[in-house]
């Protein structure tokens, strides 16, 4: 059973990752699975502590989590097909109507 | 008090109802016979009031302060105020009668503007003689300076008119300055405002002397202001600009009567002050006859009345000063009188000819008999000849500076006494006898109340509204001298011969000089210039005295306007202005951080959550 930090350094990998693909797609639907990435992270690192708490809520907490992981992408989807009927694209460097 | 407070509430109720109403107003002639409707009723008020001889003070708290008020308002009717109430209601009815027809062809809407500020005028003066305290009577003071501004600046849209009267209110206020500072240091030494309690402790000899004389001085400025004394008395000759019954008004009841009435009325404290009086009555007698060379010289009708009224009050002011206060006062009264007379006189004249010059006018006895008759009358009383009005007050000033001991100041009346019969008669001689001027016919009327009715020629006396306001003031003139003459007025009281003689001599002798050089031509006018030439070089000028002003005014007042706007333009605005400058700069160029792109602000964010973390550590860490 790997300890704790190797987890850590996974979760954190995973997070980078996310983040980095977030900075750099540019279709929307990229940047979501981004974001995707890094909710998991943040739920590996909820596991990884309950596991070394003995902490059920923890565990409750992650459930709670992927739950909600799953109807924001499914909002963030519906946004991403709203976008496209509108603006027939989802290419995230054309969508600045709020410039300044 | 029922009757006294009638006197001041009508024509403060006049007022009203012409300035709030505003068909009345719009409905000139109305406004007109409203004004004068109170006016009159007020005159009724003020005889009753002096026939039943009501006496006395009623006293109202104004401004709380510890220990009783610290202010109050009320009346004071006592032996200064009530003839004061009888001449200034007796002048304003008839000034206001007078202008309804002297003013026919003014906008009717203006004309209720006109009969709104007189009734107001009147109304201010009024408070001010019945004021029993100094406070009271400063707020009337600077109504009474406001009305005369409003009036003189009456035809507002003529530049010379509206800077006569900036130059009045501006002047007169230079003189209130001082006097306001003397009220309140008046009451910071004595803890009151009322002339009762002040002239008690006067009396009582507890009135603080230390300071007194300068505060007394502050006082006495505010009436070299308001009376026309060197060196602020430039700004009476140029209100002439107003309509000639307002300078009726302004010379006879009210305005200019109101500092010597400031200073018969604080005559117990001046008395405290010797030094104050001396200075007083110097500067009264230099500006007699200051103001009588003036008018000497002067071509314009009013003008030479307006020398002559600086040089009356000149007169009253050195009777004050010399400590024979009610003999001023005296002049004042009748002064009011035949003052009033002269201007709705030269009114008549100006009415009839359309000119202000006298040499343009000339042989008007013929063609004006009734305006020459009376004109001649105030002339005379003017001049000082027996038995009228202006012979006994004249006396009885002479005889209070004899009697003060200021030989010098004697000297210096009784010169002014016969330069005052001689350009009275001056412009009598050249007005209404002689020949019609030569070529007046030709040039057209130039006159400041520019609606002649034609030329000498052509000239007519007035109409019968403005005609019997001047034979009333006539009659009261030569009433009021035979009561003195020969109804013993004077209580018994006979200056000595040798005075009656002189000022006889002095009055007849500059009557029989304008008579030679005017009149009969015995004397060249051109030469006797000549051989004065470094007066009326001066005179002619004005001593240079409205030069210095306008210098003064110019290079002090607008210097400082301009520093102050220069000020205000670059330094204030100019702040304010690189302030929004470097706003919308700043925006402009903050605002490209904005690019509206999703990525852009992830990057912003994650950027800020690290650094926020770096930061955590660092504060964590030492």
């Amino acid at each position: 059973m790997p300890d704790l930090s190797s987890y850590l350094v996974v979760a954190a990998l995973v997070f980078a990752i996310g983040l980095f693909g977030v900075l750099t797609r540019r279709n929307a639907v990229g940047i979501l699975l981004g974001i995707e990435l890094m909710l998991n992270a943040v739920t590996i690192n909820l596991v990884a502590f309950a596991r070394l708490h003995g902490d059920p809520v923890g565990l409750l907490f992650a459930v709670f989590m992927i739950a909600i992981t799953v109807a924001e992408v499914a909002v963030g989807l519906a946004l991403v097909i709203v976008i496209f009927r509108v603006r027939r694209t989802i290419d995230a460097d054309r969508l600045d109507l709020l410039r300044g | 008090m029922g009757s006294p407070l009638l006197v001041l509430a009508l024509p403060f109720a006049a007022f009203l109802l012409i300035a709030l109403v505003r068909p009345l107003r719009r409905r000139g002639t109305a406004a007109g016979w409203t004004g004068i409707t109170a006016i009159a009723l007020a005159f009724i008020a003020a005889l009753q009031t002096w026939l039943g001889g009501v006496r006395g003070q009623t006293l109202l708290p104004w401004l709380p302060g510890d220990g009783g008020p610290m202010a109050t308002v009320g009346l004071l009717v006592d032996h200064l105020s009530v003839p004061m109430l009888v001449l200034v209601t007796l002048v304003s009815l008839l000034v206001q009668l007078y202008s309804l027809a002297y003013l026919h062809d003014e906008p009717r809407a203006s004309l209720g503007r006109y009969y709104a500020y007189h009734s107001l005028f009147a109304f201010s003066m009024l408070g001010l003689v019945l004021s029993p305290s100094y406070i009271q009577m400063f707020v009337f003071w600077e109504l009474v300076g406001l009305c005369s501004y409003l009036l003189i600046g009456y035809w507002y849209t003529r530049p010379s008119a509206a800077a006569a009267a900036l130059k009045a209110f501006w002047t007169t206020k230079l003189g209130d300055l001082g006097f306001v500072a003397g009220i309140v240091m008046l009451w910071s030494a004595t803890g009151t405002f009322e002339f009762e309690a002040l002239f008690r402790m006067a009396n009582d000899q507890t009135l603080p002397l230390e300071g007194l004389a300068t505060i007394m001085f502050l006082i006495y400025l505010g009436a070299v202001g308001k009376s026309a004394q060197f060196p602020l008395h430039v700004w009476l000759p140029d209100a002439m600009e107003g309509p000639t019954p307002v300078s009726a008004l302004i010379h006879a009841a009210t305005m200019v009567t109101a500092g010597v009435f400031l200073v018969a009325r604080s005559e117990p404290l001046f008395a405290l002050v010797p030094g104050v009086l001396v200075l007083i009555a110097r500067v009264g007698a230099f500006t007699a006859l200051l103001a009588a060379t003036m008018a000497c010289v002067e071509r314009d009708i009013k003008r030479v009345l307006a020398y002559s009224t600086v040089s009356q009050l000149g007169y009253m002011m050195a009777a004050a000063g010399a400590g024979a206060a009610a003999a001023g006062f005296f002049h004042l009264l009748t002064h009011g009188v035949f003052k009033a007379l002269l201007f709705l006189g030269a009114g008549a004249v100006i009415h009839a000819v359309g000119t202000n010059d006298v040499f343009r006018m000339g042989g008007l006895r013929r063609a004006m008999p009734h305006t020459a008759i009376v004109f001649v009358i105030g002339t005379f009383a003017l001049a000082g000849v027996w038995p009228l009005a202006g012979f006994f007050s004249k006396e009885a000033v002479l005889e209070g500076v004899w009697n003060g001991g200021m030989p010098g100041v004697f000297a210096l009346l009784a010169v002014t006494a016969f330069l005052t019969a001689f350009y009275m008669f001056r412009v009598v001689f050249i007005t209404f006898f002689g020949r019609a001027a030569v070529g007046h016919g030709a040039a057209a009327p130039h006159g400041r109340d520019a609606h002649g009715h034609g030329e000498a020629g052509h000239a007519h006396d007035p109409p019968w509204l403005m005609r019997w306001p001047l034979w009333l003031l006539a009659v009261l003139t030569v009433g009021i001298g035979l009561s003195y003459a020969f109804g013993g007025s004077g209580g018994g009281h006979h200056p000595p011969v040798w005075l009656t003689v002189l000022s006889l001599a002095l009055a007849g002798s500059g009557i029989l000089l304008a008579w030679a050089m005017h009149g009969a031509g015995w004397i060249d006018a051109a030469r006797v210039r000549r051989a004065l030439a470094p007066i009326d070089f001066l005179a002619r000028r004005r001593y240079f005295l409205d030069a210095i002003f306008g210098g003064l005014y110019r290079g002090l007042m607008l210097g400082i306007a301009r520093l102050i706007g220069f000020l205000d333009r670059y330094v204030v605005d100019g702040l304010l202005n690189v302030v929004s400058a470097w706003t919308l700069r700043a925006g402009d160029v903050l605002r490209r951080i904005q690019t509206g792109r999703p990525p852009d602000y992830v990057y912003g964010v994650s950027f800020g959550v690290l650094l926020l973390l770096v930061l955590a550590q660092w504060w964590r860490s030492p």
